[in-house]
């Protein structure tokens, strides 16, 4: 009889377009997956209970706290985080953008999961708001800011009037297959 | 000025903004060792026994690291800064034989993984003899230290003038209870070091997520025995500190030292759950305070005793209730002033500075005052503020008081304080939105209008280091003493130094807390990194760009006079052709001989120690409706004056008030640490511990009034943490303008739910049917 | 904070999983949205040895609409609730408490069923499935059966539910006729934070306007939803604001209230008065416009 969560499954993840494999132990949660064994460290854990949304990425498209599912479900998704939002020559996205713009940022820890919780959000509410995107935004603490310049970076980008999708993946690496 | 005072954009950000910071959590290193810590689950216990051989065996662990381990490491840290009333007591880097809080650190486990270290912490078998704690401020408490049977850690009287004369002769006499809770300044990114003893170098380089490097190496020398060349602070990037990481903790010392006992890097992160149990807290204060005053409103003698819980130890001395007491009179004229308290040990996490760092109850205090003059005398509440503020004819102002350092009174350098209140006032429309209260109210709804004001203190000494470099490539280098954990520093002293050296701020890079930078520094809290640390870059820039020109005109054999700088190069105005860049100077100086007559080297050191303290101002307004049935509180609109001299980056400033406002909203409404009567913590998850999201904050509007410091060559004040100073005084006053006469009076903070149902008016009888009952009108 | 070691496994249908269930008892825990479940893991306070995930057994994912109602597979995700636009016509009261459940990370991940099974006193599902006289069925190696979503809810964080039983189908009945209207009102600290008290109720009138059916559940007082008794009387009545005010404060005093960090009984017996009677009242309002 194996000791539990000795027995390692294999995975495979589609990240910002790209498939990216591991064995993981069943414990092992999305979080540390793509911090530790695909090196992606933007997306951060401030809390580990599922409370402050630094860890949020996206899974098939949707808002998801990476502290609260573990890697294993996450075979077969295509999973983005921040480090898939610029574009391939290094410009920025446009919310990343009005955050520079509009000091939306100051140490920088919740930014990722904020920026992500924005992208899905503004996807399917191109123009919110001030109450709406504050409401959109209950999910993610921030220490540093007091929101108002982030919401303020979110109306911008509304404001653009084009709807925000994330940049298509890399031409010629493998894409995994979806959910 | 070029670039100080332009709303720079942030040279940090396009790495944050992508994912590629570098906090201490992402500082991976090859062999690297995972540690997780044992707390005590106990508030006071005697430590019997720590068996470890079960942790030992459990696979993937390494080392297991008790007191018995510690060697000569096992010393307490030491106490800054010290006081000569204070009976200190500070942390070891492990529990000996008592732990003297939950959650106090008693054995660390080493594994090659953070999950497997947590399972091996299950498996250490300690024995704890619990003991009665001390979990009020009562006297009579079990004592937390053998030596201090009374549990005070200190007993302090400030005082200016005969105040027990002065309220004998008052015309009025009014007296007030007021309490505080204890909070946290809870950064998004929990404390964590990462630390590596290189054998052949035998030097420990150590990544932490701290406010203050140079003191962690400072405790680390002194407690493993190592010279200061042989260790190197770093702190990378660091997810925000608000006092949370202001202190030198058991970890920071005990990470080094498992390191260097293993000679592998070693990593440990606290998670959440620690982080609420042992980073340190502040505000818990009970005040009975007692004003004399006079028909006009005028403050003639205030007195105020407080108890300060202090917790189970003393890192910071008496720091925090020497700000409260020193800091009493705020931006006020008092004549006669009695300021006092106790500082008393309990068997809870020390308490350590945490944004506003004291001063916060000192305002909560006087603008408590203050409202209750001016409901006694029927006046304005912003009215009787202005007419007791200190002016700028006025300044210096002598409070009367020593300063919270004992190195003189508190003296309020400059400013003007009543056209920075009158801003905020002006901005709120606040004659306007009196009315508009008031009609509001006249119809059923409970909407106020809150007014305060404060005086911080920033700017704090002893000192702050720079290095600026030109290096043979042409880089333009600043090294910081300061440290940054969100506030901009990397692009705020590079705007200062970018202005002194008459390049862009994209041509400086500004390297901060990291002790090889600059080989003295202090750190950053209490509003001063951009105030004495942009001061020394200000200085040591200038040094460079003298310094360049010197040698750009013996280079170029014109006198300096004859020079004109184009970013970085320079060239004779006369014969423009001849031209020499920074890099040209830079090897130049790098070969210096005597002829030369200068020392080697484009760059220069400089220390700025500011001679005092100095002061920013500010106000706030706030507008605020309660629901009449659940008492919750919605803030409709939010007024800030504000006045910290010379601005560096208004962009960043807005940022550093909005930011503290969210704080001290979190502090008044939302946050409070509770313990239950034998020291567990109730409040122990983000469930419980609630901080203000977006939909909590209301849109703020801010305006700035720049009057210069006389006390640093840039004219600046800190204001890190003024934004938070008033805002459980300007929420009390607002919320006891909206209950209204009949409703309760604001004497605690924070005010969650019941409290504040408490605060609203009784229903008003239904109204009596009239005896004769009129006839209908003619139709 | 890391979770105890445990084994994973991913079924892929319910018999599947009732297998699994029935071999490894209280050992095994159910997967679903993972939002209160998985916190739970991390804090190492639930050290299941297998972990059972759900979230790959297509069936219970399902959402039809039946007879005027709903069936929604215990897997649904909540924000299913706000967008399906079959929601906003057979059962509004969800669709309006929804937005109001956590966030929106919460929603998009977490599930009916979870929530449900979970049982949280101040959780809205719960209380909206009482006042939707919602059926769920209940599945076993052993057994199916039925039980109705009063009688589900028993205590703090305790319901019917077996140890080897998955909540399978969640069962709503449609709207009871043409004069049916539904209110909701909490009260939290913060958005998205679980409720300290709020109130669901649903009416439906009679060509007259008078009642004819009449549910008011009170949630975040006691230790779980209550169905307030005191909303029988309304049968027969019509709801005007005097009578709908003294059925909420008599609804109000039915229930045990409980004193936590956040709120005391007092509190909360005071505001559930309130808060009753706003969702009656506008549950009578939108009863009259239909």
């Amino acid at each position: 009889m194996t000791t539990p969560g000795a027995i390692a499954h294999d995975i495979a993840v589609t990240v910002n377009g790209t498939e990216r494999r591991a064995r993981v132990i069943p414990r092992m949660l999305l979080a540390d997956a793509l911090r530790d064994e695909w090196g992606l460290t933007g997306t951060h854990l401030g809390c580990e209970h599922g409370a402050c949304g630094a860890c949020t990425v996206l899974v098939d498209g949707e808002p998801t706290r990476a502290c609260l599912m573990f890697a294993v479900q996450a075979d077969g998704c295509r999973v983005e985080t921040v480090e898939g939002l610029a574009d391939g020559d290094g410009r920025l996205h446009p919310l990343q953008e009005a955050f520079r713009t509009r000091h939306a940022l100051q140490c920088g820890f919740c930014t990722p999961g904020i920026l992500m919780t924005l992208v899905a959000y503004l996807k399917l509410h191109p123009a919110p708001s001030e109450a709406e995107v504050r409401e959109a935004l209950s999910g993610n603490l921030c220490r540093c800011t007091g929101y108002q310049h982030i919401v303020q970076a979110a109306l911008d980008v509304a404001a653009g009037g084009r709807p925000l999708t994330l940049p298509s993946p890399q031409r010629g690496e493998g894409i995994g297959g979806s959910a | 000025m070029k670039f100080v005072g332009d709303r720079h954009l942030r040279k940090e950000d396009p790495r944050l903004l992508t994912g590629r910071g570098r906090y201490v959590g992402d500082i991976v290193l090859p062999g690297m060792l995972h540690v997780a810590l044992l707390r005590s689950p106990h508030a006071h216990a005697h430590i019997v026994r720590v068996d470890t051989a079960r942790a030992r065996a459990h696979p993937g662990v390494v080392d297991v690291v008790t007191f018995a381990d510690l060697g000569s490491a096992a010393r307490a840290l030491p106490i800054v800064p010290p006081h000569a009333e204070l009976r200190g007591h500070n942390f070891l880097p492990l529990a000996g034989d008592r732990a003297r809080f939950v959650g106090e650190p008693v054995a660390a486990i080493v594994a090659e993984n953070r999950y497997a270290a947590e399972d091996a912490r299950e498996l250490l078998e300690v024995e704890y003899e619990p003991l009665p704690s001390a979990q009020t401020l009562e006297p009579g408490t079990p004592a937390v230290h053998a030596d201090i049977p009374d549990n005070l850690a200190g007993r302090v009287t400030l005082a200016r003038g005969d105040v027990e004369a002065a309220l004998r002769v008052a015309p009025r006499v009014a007296s007030l209870e007021l309490r505080i809770g204890r909070g946290g300044g809870q950064p998004m990114e929990t404390r964590g070091l990462v630390a590596d003893w290189n054998t052949a170098l035998e030097q420990l380089t150590v990544w932490a997520s701290s406010q203050v490097p140079h003191q962690i190496r400072q405790f680390v020398g002194e407690l493993l025995d190592l010279a200061p060349h042989q260790i190197r602070v770093i702190a990378p990037d660091v997810g925000g500190g608000f006092g949370a990481k202001l202190i030198v903790y058991p970890e920071d010392v005990l990470i080094p030292f498992i390191a260097r006992r293993l000679a592998r890097p070693v990593r440990w992160l606290e998670d959440r759950l620690e982080h609420m149990l042992a980073a340190t807290q502040e505000r818990e204060q009970r005040h009975e305070v007692t004003i004399g005053f006079d028909d006009a409103g005028r403050l003639l003698a205030l007195r105020d005793h407080f108890v300060h819980d202090t917790g189970a130890y003393t890192p910071r001395g008496l720091v925090v209730p020497l700000l409260s007491a020193s800091m009493v009179t705020g931006p006020y004229r008092i004549p006669a002033v009695e300021s006092s308290f106790e500082s008393r040990y309990t068997h809870r996490v020390p308490v350590t500075p945490y944004r506003g760092a004291g001063q916060p109850q000192a305002v909560f205090v006087i603008e408590r005052v203050l409202d209750l003059v001016a409901r006694e005398t029927g006046r304005d509440r912003a009215e009787v503020r202005l007419a007791n503020l200190v002016r700028a004819e006025d300044m210096p102002w002598d409070t009367g008081l020593p300063n919270y350092r004992g190195s003189g009174h508190v003296i309020l350098d400059s400013g003007d304080p009543p056209s920075v209140v009158r801003r905020a006032l002006e901005s709120a429309r606040y004659d306007a939105l009196i009315a508009e209260a008031a009609a509001a109210r006249a119809r059923g709804r409970l909407v106020g209008v809150g007014v305060a004001a404060y005086v911080e203190l920033t700017g704090v000494g002893p000192f702050e280091g720079a290095r600026v470099r030109v290096d043979p490539a042409g880089r333009i280098t600043a090294f910081s003493g300061v440290s940054t954990q969100g506030q901009g520093l990397e692009t705020t002293l590079a705007q200062v130094a970018a202005d002194e050296l008459g390049v862009t701020p994209a041509d400086v890079t500004v390297v901060t807390g990291d002790t090889a930078g600059v080989e003295h520094g202090i750190g950053s809290f209490a509003s001063r990194a951009a105030v004495v640390g942009g001061s020394a870059v200000a200085l040591a820039a200038r040094d460079v760009s003298a310094k360049a020109r010197l040698l750009a005109g013996r280079a170029l054999g014109c006198a300096e006079a004859d020079l004109e700088q184009a970013g970085a190069a320079f060239a004779d105005r006369r014969r423009p052709e001849r031209r020499v860049t920074f890099a040209d100077l830079a090897r130049l100086a790098g070969a210096a001989t005597a002829a030369l007559g200068v020392e080697p080297g484009l760059e220069s050191t400089r220390f700025f120690q500011p001679t005092d303290i100095t002061y920013s101002f500010g106000a706030q307004v706030a507008l605020v409706e309660l629901d009449p049935l659940s008492a919750c509180v919605r803030i409709l609109g939010f007024w800030i004056g504000h006045d910290s001299g010379r601005l560096i980056n208004p962009l960043v400033v807005e940022g550093q008030l909005q930011g503290a406002v969210a704080l001290g909203i979190g502090s008044a409404l939302l946050e409070e640490i509770r313990y239950d009567e034998t020291g567990q913590l109730l409040a122990g998850t983000y469930m419980d511990y609630l901080l203000p999201t977006a939909t909590d904050m209301p849109s703020m509007v801010i305006d700035h009034l720049e009057t210069l410091s006389p006390l640093n060559p840039l004219g600046i004040k800190g204001v890190g943490e003024s934004g938070a100073l008033p805002v459980p005084a300007v929420l009390a006053s607002a919320i006891e303008d909206a209950v209204g006469p009949r409703g309760g009076r604001v004497t605690r903070m924070p005010l969650g739910p019941a409290r504040l149902l408490d605060l609203l008016p009784p229903p008003l009888p239904p109204p009596v049917p009239p005896l004769f009952p009129r006839s209908p009108a003619p139709a | 904070m890391r979770p105890a070691p445990f084994d994973y496994v991913a079924p892929r249908t319910v018999e599947e999983t009732l297998e699994i269930l029935a071999r490894h008892g209280d050992e095994a825990k159910l997967l679903a949205g993972g939002q209160s479940l998985v916190p739970m893991m991390n804090m190492r306070l639930v050290r299941p040895a297998v972990l059972v995930d759900l979230n790959r057994v297509a069936a219970l994912g399902t959402f039809r609409e039946d007879a005027g109602g709903l069936r929604l597979g215990a897997l649904v995700r909540q924000h299913a609730l706000e967008r399906d636009g079959r929601v906003a016509r057979a059962a509004p009261l969800l669709a309006e408490a929804a937005p109001l459940i956590g966030h929106l990370q919460t929603r998009a991940r977490g599930t009916v069923g979870g929530s449900l099974v979970h049982a949280d006193p101040a959780a809205e599902l719960p209380a909206c499935m009482i006042a939707l006289d919602a059926v769920f069925h209940l599945r076993s190696a052993r057994t199916a059966r039925t039980c109705r979503a009063h009688d589900f809810f028993r205590g703090l964080l305790t319901t019917a539910l077996e140890p080897d039983e998955v909540l399978a189908e969640i069962e709503l009945p449609g709207p009871a006729g043409p004069r049916t209207g539904h209110g909701f009102a909490e009260v939290a600290r913060r958005h998205g934070d679980f409720a300290l008290v709020g109130a669901g109720a649903v009416l439906a009138l009679d060509a007259g306007g008078v009642c004819r059916a009449a549910r008011l559940v009170i949630f975040g007082a006691g230790d779980r939803p209550h169905l307030a008794r005191a909303g029988a009387a309304l049968i027969g009545e019509r709801p005007l604001p005097a009578r709908l005010a003294e059925v909420a404060r008599a609804g109000a005093g039915e229930i045990d209230a409980r004193d936590d960090l956040h709120a005391t009984a007092a509190y909360r017996r005071h505001v559930a008065a309130g808060l009753a009677a706003r969702a009656l009242g506008q549950a009578a309002a939108r009863a009259e416009a239909a």
